[in-house]
């Protein structure tokens, strides 16, 4: 804590505090154009604005950091916790000061071990130098902090899924409105936001909306957390400039392909993203670019297919896990998952016919937008829809060949 | 019926929670980590603790990927099987792993000393492949290092 203090650690806590109000927070991290990092991209200062505030709101207020980061590929808030606890903690304590909120829990996925014990750690020595807890650095404002590790689930991560496993139960969704800013956990005002997401506000309160702004290539505010996986010669993660290519991401940060593969398309954000080809590499990684392509940002971690991988492999993987992770709450998903999961394994396997890949088609409508309680389908039929547009002819040479061309 | 020991680690979480009930997930990992496993004996003793019935409990308990209803072994070996890893060869893991402990995903070895069992993505992408055993994560693997790492758990 120490060391996170001289670098300017705690600062924003007590710019907040001390010559803020809770309004003119949430004003700030709005005019910088933060906009979520856990894959959806909802402005955050617009989020927070939705919390009830004054005399006649209810309390407890709650604030949760979304820790529980278990979208295929993506490891980016593992690096930030287990880098800099204190940062998130102090991200926390600010939103928590723009909603009045007071009680906050970092709901940590069980895999990160290293993470839950520098965030222990970190948290006890937020109380021992009264950043948390009553009357905060002799300010009026009081917030309680705690760990939450979970069991285990894709869909805790889910807003209202996390909601219902922090209440003790199966982390099934809820439906929404009523919105978990006016009606979340045990029923109370509650604001959700990714780890990275809080990692951003100390420096936004700090430096000021401008500066933050001026720190991206494009509109959307910042810096973000890239990664790369899969063959290239440095898989890895870096702050960069909000915006940078994927060309500069791919080659100049995590290396370029391995010796001996090359390129064939890449998922952007995480795996309920849209593949993206070579020649979209001069694209920018940011919100609004990526849906020009027809993808998105996501998470902004980036899974790399090389030339030498099946792509419909690829595809079986993803929607086994995504079948797997299903919660079985609505029918269109928990059904209509395992079949596309039974027809890739057909197909893969040198079993299937050329109709199937009109049912595949059929099933990212019906699983669409819309049509499910909660995003996990729609997600799922993210990279579906975008493989049976890119790589049609594998599908079919699989069909025709009988066989997968790749074993 | 939960041990004393239990009983404590289960009620110093109690007060960080507005309900009783919310504890539940934290109590059976806490009893996990005593036993291995959370048996039908335990979920009752957690549910006499917090108010909750059997079946609430087991309703909760087998949504968590990570609540194991049965027996284990000393060692859990999780083997992520998600995107990254299977890119970077996560089958000739698990095919190493299948034919070195002679057992199949989700079996105990005869010993009783590895528990082999799928997992999804552990946020390990950048060193793929991964796999978890008990609380220690493991990357860039190959068969060497697997039997290096195997090796260290008795």
């Amino acid at each position: 804590m120490e060391e996170y203090k001289k670098a300017g650690g705690y600062q924003a806590v007590r710019k907040a505090l001390f010559h803020m109000t809770p309004q003119e927070v949430t004003e700030e991290v709005k005019k910088s154009n933060l906009r979520g990092r856990g894959g959806a991209g909802f402005p955050t200062g617009q989020k927070w604005s939705f919390v009830p505030m004054g005399g006649d709101a209810p309390h407890p207020k709650y604030l949760i950091a979304n820790a529980d980061e278990m979208e295929p590929g993506t490891f980016k808030d593992r690096l930030l916790m287990e880098g800099n606890p204190h940062q998130l903690i102090e991200g926390m304590i600010v939103g928590a000061y723009a909603v009045q909120a007071d009680i906050a829990y970092i709901f940590l996925r069980w895999a990160y071990k290293e993470a839950a014990k520098r965030l222990s750690k970190a948290i006890s020595e937020a109380y021992t130098n009264n950043c948390l807890g009553k009357n905060i650095l002799g300010s009026d404002f009081s917030i309680e902090m705690y760990l939450h590790t979970s069991a285990g689930r894709y869909m805790c991560g889910e807003e209202t899924g996390m909601l219902n496993a922090l209440e003790g139960r199966r982390a099934n969704p809820r439906s929404k409105p009523p919105y978990a800013a006016v009606v979340g956990l045990w029923g109370k005002p509650t604001t959700v936001n990714n780890v990275e997401t809080f990692c951003n506000v100390p420096h936004i309160i700090k430096n000021g909306a401008e500066w933050f702004k001026g720190l991206s290539h494009t509109e959307d505010g910042g810096t973000k957390i890239y990664g790369v996986s899969g063959k290239v010669k440095n898989p890895g993660a870096w702050e960069l400039p909000m915006g940078t290519t994927i060309r500069e991401i791919l080659e100049e940060h995590a290396g370029g392909m391995q010796d001996g593969f090359k390129l064939r398309a890449l998922i952007p954000g995480g795996a309920s993203t849209e593949f993206v080809l070579p020649e979209h590499l001069d694209v920018r990684m940011d919100f609004n670019t990526l849906q020009k392509v027809g993808s998105r940002l996501g998470t902004g971690t980036m899974i790399v297919l090389d030339d030498q991988t099946c792509p419909v492999g690829v595809l079986l993987n993803l929607e086994r896990f995504f079948a797997q992770e299903s919660c079985g709450w609505c029918a269109p998903c928990w059904a209509g998952l395992q079949w596309i999961e039974q027809i890739l394994r057909d197909i893969e396997s040198g079993k299937g016919e050329l109709e199937d890949l009109e049912i595949l088609k059929s099933h990212t409508w019906l699983l669409g937008p819309g049509h499910t309680f909660c995003a996990l389908a729609p997600g799922a039929m993210e990279p579906l829809q975008s493989a049976l547009k890119h790589f049609h002819e594998d599908f079919e040479r699989h069909i025709r060949e009988k066989r997968c061309p790749w074993k | 019926m939960l041990t004393e020991e239990e009983m404590r680690e289960i009620e110093a979480e109690i007060p960080r929670y507005p309900k009783r009930k919310a504890t539940c997930i934290e109590a059976m990992k806490i009893v996990q980590r005593h036993r291995g496993w959370v048996s039908d004996e335990a979920l009752q003793g957690i549910g006499e603790l917090l108010g909750m019935t059997l079946d609430e409990l087991d309703g909760v308990a087998t949504f968590y990927n990570l609540i194991f209803r049965k027996p284990v072994g000393r060692h859990v070996i999780l083997i992520c099987d998600s995107i990254s890893c299977w890119i970077m060869g996560s089958e000739k893991v698990r095919e190493h792993l299948t034919a070195r402990l002679e057992i199949s995903l989700g079996e105990t070895t005869a010993d009783g000393r590895f528990t082999l069992l799928p997992i999804a993505c552990l946020g390990a992408c950048d060193h793929a492949p991964a796999l978890m055993i008990d609380d220690a994560l493991y990357g860039d693997l190959d068969p060497e290092k697997i039997d290096e790492i195997l090796n260290r758990y008795a």
